[in-house]
């Protein structure tokens, strides 16, 4: 669908040169949910606009359906944006808003009224169509800026943090919306969006950047269990860190020695090679809490309640601090209290050597 | 020391006379003057009684009528002329991105605002002189081209404050939604700019209305201007006919900047004001 590869993106010239994105290559699927995550000033909004067509990339290649898209205007690739701030045109009505992508491709006005009318329908604004823009509320600019952008058909929608402005309950709302429209269209959505979670449930694949780069492409799954570098596995959930060693990698296997001595396999990402230093994550809820003499020993430090789970925050014996996240049972009995010697162990293949 | 709070000057010593002296020597000529166009009398000073002669007598007057006719037809045209110019000059300076020069431009722009004008007038005489003996013409155009010139920086500062505050991202989507930039423009850009060119407009036209010394300079023989035409006549007798073409053009101008006002006051576009 749309292929990238190499893409970079330098602003400025000199010493004020500035990259924001730096050699991104990734395939997006026909009738995806591809989502871009990452923190702030990453360049998701600079992706975004280099598919739309603002941006001009510095260098790389881009096509789309196999057409090599870069050359041409953003008003002739088949994409339309819903824009982080909806840029509803004020001087316009609801309606007229969402025909205005129809209008410009001249299509005849039965059509357009009829288009029209089914995106109202679909996202039930219908009984405001004749509404000025300023005359309506900020969930429903949201949706005139989605039922706008999808009335002309594109083949990839862009949406730019459509729903940061969003309080949370309409924010969880629109994000159901967002998922039954894309499947009820077939249309290939590109969302960007700094927040996780929102990230984990409406993707069918994720890609994490950091400072102009793609650092990791994956289905929610993947991204969260095995994340392939600090980066990523910080930036979503909570993760542990150990320093480890490797003992030896047999394709995604790897053998792995902790400081107590004790060792365990994990996963790496293939092409992980040779022994070494290596950083082991483990996420806090496939960590267990034991009796000492587990996998690594240490002392208890601190308990936190959390209604649905609670925290068990363990110094390791080599220093190193470690969470232990355990579901809570109805009326279960405090086993340990702050201060035990207490031992924390994993099952094999849980941790995930990453790529540092 | 005891200091108040907050500086006021209003509540400085002699701030109020000061402020009274001020207002009277801005006001009190121009309410005489609108006072003695009522006047039954010959005089601009003495008090006769309240008639509205002097109006009927411009009206009736052949040289006022053509001098306002060419007046309106300058102003018209200028207008026209300089906000067009000062429409494109404001998409130039606010729209692409900041090239080299760009401040030269802005000052180039804004040029009739800071030379003076009898600079300008003069050099416009010499130079039109040399065409109009190359070429012969002698007609109106000089005034209209001269007009235009010095009504542009007046146009463009409305224009392009209203296209500063315009969202950008209304017209990345208008081109996102398959709209040419020229279609944009038309649909997107105009509609809000609006008020702003109409500001524009309006205040290029009450400018050119009330010039008089680059048409003085410029202007060819019976090429009277309703201002230069009063300026003629002070040099003969005076009558209160004088004041009550000034007390129209008053009017006249009163209400355009008023109208100008409200334009550029009323923040957002009004919703529905086009199509
Ligand atoms: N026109 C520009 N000129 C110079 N630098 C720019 C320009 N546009 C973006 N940048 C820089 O590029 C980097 C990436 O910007 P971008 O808008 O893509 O970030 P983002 O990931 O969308 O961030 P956010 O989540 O805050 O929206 C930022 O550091 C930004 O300052
Ligand atoms: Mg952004």
């Amino acid at each position: 669908m749309i292929e990238i590869q190499n893409l970079t993106k330098t602003f400025g010239t000199g010493a004020e040169a500035f990259t924001a994105l730096s050699e991104v290559s990734v395939t997006i699927r026909q009738n995806e949910f591809f989502t871009l995550l990452g923190p702030s000033g990453c360049g998701k909004t600079t992706l975004l606009r280099t598919i739309a067509g603002f941006v001009d990339p510095t260098s790389g290649t881009m096509t789309l359906d196999g057409a090599d898209v870069l050359a041409s205007p953003p008003y002739v690739r088949p994409v339309n944006t819903v824009f982080q701030n909806y840029a509803l045109f004020p001087h316009m009505t609801v309606a007229e808003n969402i025909g205005f992508g129809l209008e410009m491709q001249d299509r005849p006005k039965a059509e357009i009224k009829q288009t029209v009318g089914e995106m109202l329908e679909l996202v039930q604004m219908t009984p405001l169509a004749n509404r000025a823009t300023s005359e309506i509320s900020g969930g429903q600019q949201q949706r005139v800026a989605l039922a706008r952008a999808l009335a002309p058909r594109p083949k990839v929608l862009l949406l730019d943090e459509p729903l940061s402005a969003l309080d949370f309950k309409l924010r969880k709302e629109m994000q159901i919306e967002l998922k039954r429209l894309q499947s009820e269209t077939g249309i290939t959505f590109v969302f960007v969006t700094h927040d996780q979670e929102e990230a984990l449930t409406m993707s069918d694949r994720i890609a994490v950047m950091n400072e102009g780069q793609i650092l990791q492409i994956g289905g929610p799954k993947e991204i969260y269990d095995h994340p392939a570098e600090r980066f990523v596995a910080d930036f979503i959930g909570e993760t542990n860190f150990l320093e480890a060693e490797l003992v030896s990698v047999d394709g995604e296997v790897a053998e792995t020695r902790l400081p107590s001595g004790k060792t365990i396999s994990t996963r790496a990402a293939s092409g992980r090679a040779g022994a070494g230093k290596v950083t082991v994550a483990v996420r806090p809820e496939h960590a267990l809490l034991e009796p000492p003499g587990a996998l690594i020993d240490g002392k208890l430090e601190n308990i936190v309640y959390f209604g649905t789970d609670t925290h068990y925050h363990v110094m390791l014996d080599g220093g190193a601090r470690f969470v232990v996240r355990r579901q809570n049972q109805p009326d279960a009995v405090e086993a340990y209290t702050i201060g035990d010697a207490v031992g924390v162990s994993f099952n094999p293949g849980v941790g995930q050597v990453l790529r540092d | 020391m005891a200091r108040s709070r907050s500086f006021d000057v209003r509540r400085q010593a002699g701030f109020p006379a000061v402020a009274i002296t001020c207002f009277i020597l801005l006001y009190l000529p121009i309410i005489l003057l609108v006072v003695y166009s009522f006047n039954a009398g010959k005089s601009i000073a003495i008090w006769e009684g309240f008639s509205l002669q002097w109006y009927v007598s411009a009206w009736e007057n052949e040289k006022v009528q053509d001098a306002t006719i060419r007046s309106l037809i300058i102003a018209t045209c200028a207008s026209v002329i300089a906000t067009s110019a000062a429409v494109m000059a404001a998409l130039a300076t606010t729209r692409s991105p900041k090239f080299k020069g760009y401040s030269v431009v802005f000052a180039m722009i804004n040029q009739p605002l800071m030379i003076p004008e009898i600079v300008t007038a003069v050099a416009l005489l010499i130079f039109f002189a040399m065409i109009k003996v190359a070429t012969g013409y002698t007609g109106l155009w000089y005034l209209i081209l001269a007009h235009s010139a010095f009504c542009i920086p007046f146009a463009y500062m409305p224009i392009r404050a209203r296209l500063q505050g315009m969202d950008l991202n209304l017209e990345q989507a208008g081109a996102d939604l398959y709209g040419t930039p020229w279609r944009v423009f038309r649909r997107i850009t105009l509609p809000q700019l609006w008020p702003g060119v109409l500001a524009g407009a309006m205040l290029a036209f009450v400018i050119s209305l009330d010039d008089v010394v680059i048409t003085e300079f410029v202007k060819s023989a019976g090429q009277d201007t309703l201002p230069t035409y009063m300026l003629g006549q002070l040099r003969r007798v005076i009558t209160p006919e004088v004041n009550a073409i000034s007390t129209v053009l008053l009017a006249i101008s009163v209400a355009l900047v008023i109208a100008f006002y409200l334009l550029t006051k009323s923040g957002k576009p009004k919703q529905g004001d086009v199509q």
